[in-house]
């Protein structure tokens, strides 16, 4: 009951953070063996600020730009980032894959973070899932909204992402709490073991899947998804979760 | 009737069909199959037309027509079936492709930037 006395955002950030890191701790310990894996198609107006914050933590930042016609590209590498190009569009979870088999080509990186590029992610809950995986020796990392309340996405969407749970759980047979959550940390030796073949959204259900075949160590940690009016407006649609579930019952 | 338990256990099968995992061979065989019995009910339902309508009405349909609809509409789905495997196939292909040549790029840049070129 000594939370009640506390104004209440206090008592959710007493319970779901660590105590603020203290300056001894360096905010760049994972920059040498950490690759940021972005998945980018047309978010120019966002992917500078998301790559400018990230570099503040990190020196590996991968782009994989699918087929961009806005630009994005240029914006990516001028803010800092390796592009690597897709000569065409071909969807995320194909952007994805590319970005693994970058990454794996560099015997110096030991862990992948993928991160969207629509900037709903907080880099600092990126940093805290690596600390994660090297302190509790985790190959796989998956972050979950739905392990606190500090993410509202509303009711439709929450009925559509904990359908999605739903029967990724059943084919998977892994208990998450969130799924189609795109901030997952990955050792490259994990990566290494699966192909993704979805190349469209179905990936997110995928990558549970052959993730949890490879029977290596894993957590959730709760993560905030930053529901901007942009990240809003291109979120995906009702109509388009009948596509995943197509995708990934006919193959 | 005898027409309707045939075109559900027809669409179950395209169903199945189109479920399972791609053996190339066999499905290559199975279509090769269907060809050639196609073509051999074409040319008898040309020179016998009443053959037909008495198939039709053998398995409980009105005229050799409604039995061709009810063929066809089974064709139709096999089609779509197949299309879609294909579809399925042809862009894993692109895909992988699209990949390569992305990631051969890349690593020409890799080199490029570590020893610039003469």
């Amino acid at each position: 009951m000594r939370c009640s006395a506390q104004p209440i955002a206090f008592c959710k950030n007493g319970l779901m953070h660590a105590p603020a890191p203290s300056p001894a701790v360096d905010p760049r310990r994972h920059a040498a063996d950490t690759w940021i894996v972005i998945p980018l198609y047309n978010e120019r107006t966002v992917i500078e600020q998301v790559i400018v914050d990230l570099r503040v933590h990190f020196d590996h930042i991968v782009c994989i730009d699918d087929g961009s016609v806005d630009g994005s590209a240029a914006v990516a590498a001028s803010a800092g980032a390796r592009v690597v190009h897709h000569p065409v569009n071909l969807g995320q979870g194909a952007a994805l894959q590319t970005g693994f088999e970058y990454v794996e080509a560099h015997p110096e990186a030991r862990y992948i973070v993928t991160f969207d590029a629509d900037g709903q992610h907080r880099v600092s809950d990126a940093v805290e899932m690596v600390d994660l995986a090297k302190a509790d020796d985790l190959a796989i990392v998956f972050g979950s909204r739905f392990l606190d309340d500090r993410t509202n996405p509303g009711w439709l969407k929450h009925v559509i992402l904990k359908t999605a749970v739903w029967v990724t759980n059943l084919t998977t047979g892994l208990r998450l709490t969130d799924a189609h959550n795109g901030l997952r940390v990955i050792r490259t030796d994990a990566a290494r073991r699966i192909e993704l073949e979805q190349d469209g959204m179905a990936h997110a259900t995928e990558i549970v899947l052959k993730l949890g075949r490879t029977r290596l160590p894993w957590k959730e940690y709760p993560v905030e998804l930053l529901y901007t009016d942009y990240s809003k407006a291109k979120g995906q649609s009702v109509l388009n979760s009948v596509n995943i579930l197509v995708d990934l019952l006919v193959r | 009737m005898w027409i309707q338990i045939l075109l559900v256990i027809g669409v179950v099968v395209v169903g199945l069909f189109l479920a399972r995992p791609g053996g190339s061979d066999s499905h290559l065989a199975l279509r090769r199959l269907f060809m050639a019995g196609f073509v051999i009910v074409a040319i008898v339902s040309i020179i016998f037309p009443q053959w037909l309508s008495w198939l039709a009405n053998l398995i409980g349909v009105g005229r050799g027509a409604d039995l061709l609809l009810y063929a066809l509409v089974l064709a139709f789905l096999v089609f779509v079936a197949t299309t879609y495997r294909r579809n399925v196939a042809v862009n894993r292909r692109i895909t992988r492709l699209a990949r390569e040549v992305a990631l051969a790029r890349a690593a020409a840049e890799d080199a490029g930037i570590e020893r610039p070129q003469a």
